[in-house]
């Protein structure tokens, strides 16, 4: 099967923005323009954004850490992005949360995100069970990782959509280390996966590094859960690239199985399938990233240029307006 | 009303009776709250554990399935840390749930979706998240630890959430009417021993409406004021009548809403006497009489003429065995003691 050149393009767009801004984020924190924790998803381009490509403008999603590529394939611009690094008042957050934490936006139908994972899957369930409800052809989809799926939650969550067949999609970005703990010390089974069958929901596993292939895997089960078809879980096989976060040199990683996945990088994959279809060459590629470079001048002179949140303020915003 | 036909096409406005009132248990109030906004607006959703057709642990929930269907009264796997953040899940999407705990002990199941997320998602990215969650606490049913807890004070100390505990079947009407229209996440703290033990009148309509934050004074005195909520109002107000027949003069103060405390009704009920005697059946570390004890003893320190005096829950779980949980809750014996002393200072 063979995905159209306009989709390729919009994902190789994405995938490119996602490693870019990434980097330039651990650049800027190399310079203590960021403070506080930074969070790379390299190596996660694929998942995060051929999942939310497979999404539809009214389908909402709650992303996690990893996942740069849905926020901003779903709309969320690289101005707002790093503005919430720099924790200005024009970020996401303004100035709330921290980095890729709390970016959420209903209007991009993105859930904020809280380190407590796999809160994404619990959230998810209750915004598919109110679809469900309204009656609406829409689908809620969340992200979560390996060593999530050893919380409670995530068989209350994944029960709970079976139970109740729920327009849901999971997606396991299964990434090997949680932190510093290997896959060994989350599950004694070879792909999570497997434990679909036991929640009553087809479950499948797909290489996660492969835009394509997540692509088509993730886009069945979308349309699934939009004809009534109940939940899916999908395990997508990749490698955290970097450290947990920017403080974590992942010395605990065999620098084989680094030097192993680094062949099979997801952004080389999809370039290479570009290239043999012959939809990108050298020039375009160059071209498309001196776009993506002017792009993310521009959000970071916008974000820099912003004004911090003001201390008088801490207070605001703790409680909604309104009620009796 | 089934969602098909109301979901989303608008809130019915019910047709009030002013003045009206009716005579209710304390249980009957809550249920007739969640009758009153089921029809009146198509987003409130109930969610729990067997509340359907079984109607509920205590059946508070009786007859609402009938009436409402099961998609608007949703029996759930028991998992409460889904279902919560099903809750919070729900209320992004349009919805209003309001969810019953089966006892408030349980609550502590799902704690993650209350405090990390529900309440953090207005403050971290403007999300407002309204919804409701009642929760059966308190003792005096010979229940034991884990049915008998009072824990407000672990939500008390949560920024982002609101807390109320309605002492009265008219304020349990009005105050879980306002939790459920309130933007912000509301545990609603029902009283198990009130549930049928309870009776009173029931202003009909939106005239009942009970707004959260404002405490109620429900005897006027002049020589002690006794500052509490829940059962513990009743038992405060015994001996308040008994203490009356030996000429002496008490103010009972009800809370109704534990988080944000009425400071104002606080500081004016401590200043009008100046003896504050705090009542509460949870546990005394850190529990909301020693925030209202702050409160008091930072702006009313000057008219105070005795120490703040504190009555609770002893440091321990809630003992099962009827000689152990009375000495674990306070009552009137208990409150009469602490009052006599504090008058008599």
């Amino acid at each position: 099967m063979q995905l159209p050149p306009d989709l390729l393009a919009r994902a190789h767009y994405s995938m490119r923005l996602a490693r870019a801004l990434d980097d330039r984020g651990t650049f800027l924190h190399k310079q203590s323009k960021i403070v506080g924790g930074y969070f790379s998803q390299i190596g996660h381009e694929a998942i995060s954004v051929a999942a939310s490509l497979a999404l539809g403008p009214d389908d909402v999603c709650a992303p996690m850490h990893r996942d740069l590529g849905a926020y901003l394939v779903r709309g969320l611009h690289p101005r707002r992005i790093l503005a919430q690094y720099f924790g200005r008042a024009t970020g996401v957050s303004r100035g709330r949360d921290a980095n890729l934490h709390g970016m959420g936006d209903l209007r991009h139908g993105i859930v904020g995100f809280i380190s407590h994972l796999p809160a994404s899957l619990g959230v998810i369930m209750g915004m598919a069970h109110a679809i469900k409800l309204k009656g609406e052809p829409r689908v809620a989809l969340g992200f979560f990782g390996d060593g999530s799926a050893s919380q409670g939650l995530a068989h209350e969550a994944m029960n709970w959509g079976a139970v109740f067949q729920l327009p849901a999609v999971l997606i396991c970005e299964n990434n090997q280390y949680a932190y510093s703990t290997p896959l060994t010390r989350q599950m004694r089974i070879e792909h999570l996966a497997e434990r679909a069958a036991a929640y009553g929901m087809p479950g499948m596993v797909v290489d996660g590094n492969d835009f394509c292939a997540v692509y088509v895997a993730v886009a069945a089960a979308v349309e699934r859960a939009r004809a009534g078809g109940g939940p899916s879980l999908i395990e997508c096989k990749t490698m955290r690239m970097r450290g947990h976060a920017i403080h974590d040199n992942q010395a605990y990683v065999p620098p084989e199985l680094l030097a192993e996945w680094a062949q099979r990088d997801p952004i080389a994959h999809l370039e290479a399938h570009l290239r043999e279809r012959g939809l990108l060459d050298d020039d375009a590629l160059a071209a498309l990233l001196a776009q993506i470079e002017q792009e993310l001048d521009e959000a970071q002179a916008f974000a820099e240029s912003s004004p911090y949140p003001d201390g008088a303020d801490v207070r605001e915003g703790v409680y909604a307006a309104g009620g009796a | 009303m089934t969602w098909d036909q109301g979901l989303h096409k608008g809130v019915v406005t019910l047709a009030d009776a002013p003045g009206a009132t009716r005579e209710l248990s304390y249980l009957e109030a809550i249920r007739e709250a969640m009758r009153y906004e089921l029809r009146r607006d198509p987003a409130v959703l109930l969610m729990g554990e067997d509340i359907g057709a079984y109607g509920g642990a205590f059946k508070v929930t009786q007859g609402l399935f009938e009436e409402f269907g099961d998609a608007r009264v949703i029996d759930t796997p028991m998992a409460e840390l889904a279902m919560l953040y099903a809750a919070v899940g729900m209320s992004f999407e349009g919805l209003r749930p309001v969810v019953e705990l089966q006892f408030a002990d349980f609550i502590s199941t799902g704690f993650d979706a209350i405090v990390q997320f529900a309440a953090t998602n207005h403050y971290r990215w403007g999300q407002p998240v309204p919804i409701t969650l009642r929760a059966p606490g308190a003792g005096g049913l010979r229940a034991g630890p884990f049915h008998s807890q009072s824990n407000e004070a672990w939500f008390v100390h949560t920024p982002g959430l609101k807390v109320v505990a309605p002492a009265t079947p008219a304020d349990a009407w009005g105050l879980l009417i306002s939790a459920i229209r309130d933007p912000n996440p509301v545990i609603y703290y029902e009283t198990k021993y009130l549930y049928r033990s309870l009776k009173g009148p029931v202003a009909e309509g939106e005239a009942g409406l009970v707004p959260i934050g404002k405490a109620a004074t429900r005897r006027a005195g002049e020589e002690l004021t006794i500052i509490t909520y829940g059962a513990m109002v009743h038992e405060a107000l015994a001996v308040a009548v008994q203490l009356e027949r030996e000429d002496r003069s008490v103010e009972v103060l009800d809370l109704r809403t534990l988080k944000p405390l009425d400071e104002a009704a606080i500081l004016a009920a401590a200043r009008k006497t100046g003896k504050v005697l705090i009542v509460h059946e949870a546990n005394r570390t850190c529990g909301v009489g020693g925030e209202v004890a702050a409160l008091i003893a930072e702006h009313a320190f000057e008219q105070l003429d005795a120490p703040i005096t504190r009555l609770a829950g002893p440091d321990t779980p809630v003992p099962y065995s009827p000689p152990l949980e009375d000495a674990h809750r306070p009552g009137a014996a208990s409150i009469l003691k602490a009052a006599r002393a504090l008058l008599a200072y």
